[in-house]
């Protein structure tokens, strides 16, 4: 581990921004006039922009939630919902326009695309500007597009799943997206295909307060296996943006997913997502989720548990500096017999950083045979930062064998010394003890990924060690 | 000139209890101490104050290393000027591999350059060999769920990997049987050369069946009371330490 190297790397490529003409931009704030144009100038089907204007009633008659963290300050008039920086969607690399090419070459996506990507979707503002399907995946009919290009090319697959697992109405921010979401990706395995390489989407945020709702959407037929990963990067602005997305995911009988996602959105980021999926009989849902940037982020990957001996494996790993909250956490719900999760949460607080761990575990009535396992553990840096812990339990059945471990610490001195008898400096000693907290996650990644994410929390550390 | 680190008039202790009461001890390279005492006599404090261990505090004395106070450097410093300290009880780091953990502290102590990544698995797979372990070793975390017979073993393949000038192992036969005493002794043996130095802390004098020593030391309550040849040893195998506090 190099770690001097890793610590002078140059880390502006994850803070920048690029001049792109917008083809259009609906004006700040929202109302149904502007819900309607979006749609329009998507040139949606009827259904959708009646789905959109619905979902625009929720949004407006729900309150904003007063659990969890602090979004008082955040004003809804001040947020564009919908800009759109070029035409259409681009295939190949040559397409795609010199402004956003530039950007994804800062992001190494090119070089990361010929190593091994499967496919690359890339959002940028509201709009999927670039999307390559390996010529396999094509041919064995597993679909892979902007989830507008999906509602176009696909209707019938679309309109049959889209909103059936994360109605709109499930909560305000749900309601929101749905009234105006953009972008995302669709993800459409037919049975018995397993994809090997993981499918890839990166997200960024360009513009000042230009909300980012994307919208996506995963159905894997019976007996296949997918994994998605998105990397989220943004460049830094000093007011504040929203970033509330819905993921939906439909894993049938025999189905394994695992969705990965490291979200490091810029500091002044609201990032209230609503991520859930249903796992059919004996199929095995992952959310692999972590968040290191934000402002605030609310994010509870859900599982529903809805056939019989269903799997539910969630992984939550946060980590919160100066200004950030990272309220997250994960939802299980065994509504079947047999059915089986593990919940693991890390998170690691330094320099007034917060970190809520949030979760529900339900058993449901007649769900008999269920097993679980939640584990919480809270590294905190310094007196100044916090961490709680809301592990909320609901069992209906009493055979249900429910285990639930927490752990809250700091780095021990023994620790400290143990490694710094060995030559390691504080700061690297330091870094050390927290990526090791952090290795059950970082292991399950594709080795750039967990190599990215280890200079990510380096970076985050130098600041706390300076 | 030879290396030397010397320890002169040493006083110290920790939570505000004098423990050392002035203690001297050179240690030259090409010699091994055994430094012996009964449980309290102050051990532990001896090797973590070498260390700089900072919960151990130093009122009085010095220590040096080739001539140069080390007091004011932290533990990594001294590390990187060629201290070791072989832990009585390895402390458990959850998640880092302690193959890349001992890569890591190569590099610090020899330089980056010093070996490429073949280099060093090949130096960890002839270490873990002397020692009986499986190379695989280096891929667990450190010392986590280790036996007390691995961890002992885990501090002797850093030490041999790490090949430091002056190496003071705290009780480091303690918890083993004596198969896996005799694989430690062996590896302190290969280790041990005209170049370095060694200091042994001991409660027991069985390590030093296997491995000889050239000066035996005893510490009574935080003050070396007696200064012998290898075979005192065997005289306080035989006779215990309640002959020498009679005796003081």
């Amino acid at each position: 581990m190099p770690t001097k190297e890793m610590v002078t790397e140059d880390y502006s490529k994850y803070d920048f921004k690029d001049d792109v003409d917008y083809l259009y931009k609906t004006k700040k704030g929202l109302n149904e006039k502007i819900v309607e144009e979006i749609s329009r100038l998507k040139d949606e089907p009827d259904w959708m922009r009646v789905f959109r204007l619905k979902s625009f009633k929720h949004f407006v008659k729900q309150p904003t939630p007063t659990w969890g963290g602090y979004i008082s300050d955040l004003d809804f008039e001040k947020i564009t919902y919908y800009a759109k920086p070029v035409e259409k969607t681009g295939r190949s690399w040559e397409e795609v326009p010199e402004a956003i090419k530039k950007t994804f070459d800062r992001l190494g996506i090119p070089e990361a695309e010929r190593k091994f990507l499967a496919g690359v979707g890339a959002q940028y503002e509201s709009e999927v500007v670039y999307h390559n399907i390996r010529k396999e995946l094509e041919e064995q009919g597993v679909i892979f597009m902007g989830t507008d290009q999906a509602l176009k090319e696909y209707p019938e697959i679309f309109k049959k799943y889209f909103g059936t697992i994360v109605p709109p109405e499930d909560n305000k921010f749900s309601a929101l997206n749905s009234a105006v979401w953009s972008g995302g990706s669709f993800v459409y395995v037919p049975e018995g295909i397993t994809i090997q390489q993981p499918l890839q989407a990166y997200f960024r945020i360009n513009a000042e307060n230009v909300g980012q709702f994307e919208r996506t959407l995963i159905i894997v037929e019976p007996h296949s296996r997918v994994h998605y990963i998105e990397g989220c990067t943004a460049p830094v602005y000093a007011s504040s943006s929203l970033h509330a997305a819905v993921v939906e995911v439909i894993a049938k009988e025999g189905a394994q997913i695992r969705y990965t996602t490291i979200q490091n959105w810029s500091k002044d980021v609201y990032n209230l997502v609503t991520k859930r999926a249903y796992a059919y009989r004996d199929a095995t849902v992952e959310w692999v989720d972590a968040n290191t940037g934000s402002h605030l982020t609310m994010k509870y990957p859900s599982i529903y548990l809805v056939g019989q001996g269903a799997k539910a494996d969630i992984l939550s790993v946060t980590f919160a500096g100066r200004d950030q909250h990272q309220d997250a956490g994960a939802k299980v719900m065994h509504l079947a017999p047999n059915t089986t999760s593990r919940i693991v949460s890390k998170s690691v607080s330094k320099d007034g950083g917060r970190t809520t761990y949030r979760g529900l575990l339900h058993v449901g009535r007649g769900a008999r045979n269920v097993t679980s396992s939640v584990r919480c553990d809270a590294l905190m840096l310094d007196d100044l930062s916090r961490s709680d812990t809301y592990p909320y339990i609901q069992i209906n059945e009493d055979d249900a064998v429910v285990s639930h471990e927490a752990t809250v610490g700091k780095i021990g001195d023994e620790q400290l010394f143990y490694l710094m008898s060995r030559g390691l400096n504080e700061n690297e000693a330091t870094n050390m003890i927290v990526l090791g907290f952090l290795e059950m996650f970082t292991k399950e990644l594709p080795m750039e990924y967990a190599v990215e994410f280890n200079r990510l929390i380096k970076l985050e550390m130098e600041g706390a060690l300076g | 000139m030879g290396r030397t680190l010397q320890i002169i008039n040493l006083h110290a202790g920790s939570d505000g209890k004098e423990i050392l009461k002035g203690i001297n001890l050179t240690i030259n390279q090409g010699e091994v101490h055994a430094m012996m005492g009964p449980n309290g006599s102050g051990k532990s404090t001896l090797s973590n104050t070498i260390m700089g261990n900072p919960k151990y505090r130093v009122i009085s004395g010095d220590i040096k290393l080739d001539g140069e106070s080390i007091l004011h450097m932290t533990p990594d410093k001294r590390a990187r000027k060629g201290l070791f300290l072989g832990f009585q009880y390895p402390v458990e780091v959850s998640g880092v591999k302690l193959g890349s953990f001992l890569k890591t502290a190569h590099a610090q102590t020899h330089g980056p350059d010093a070996l490429d990544i073949a280099g060093f698995l090949e130096v960890i797979e002839r270490n873990a060999k002397i020692l009986g372990m499986d190379p695989a070793f280096a891929g667990r975390y450190l010392n986590e769920g280790f036996s007390g017979g691995e961890k002992k073993k885990a501090e002797i393949l850093q030490l041999l990997t790490l090949t430091p000038s002056f190496t003071v192992l705290d009780e480091v036969d303690s918890g083993l049987d004596i198969d896996a005493l005799r694989t430690v002794a062996d590896a302190i043996e290969e280790y041990r050369s005209p170049n370095v130095g060694i200091l042994l802390i001991t409660h027991y004098q069985r390590l030093l069946r296997y491995v000889k020593p050239d000066y035996v030391h005893v510490l009574i309550e935080g003050k070396i009371v007696l200064t012998g040849s290898g075979e005192l040893a065997e005289k306080l195998e035989e006779h215990g330490y309640g002959w020498l506090k009679n005796e003081i």
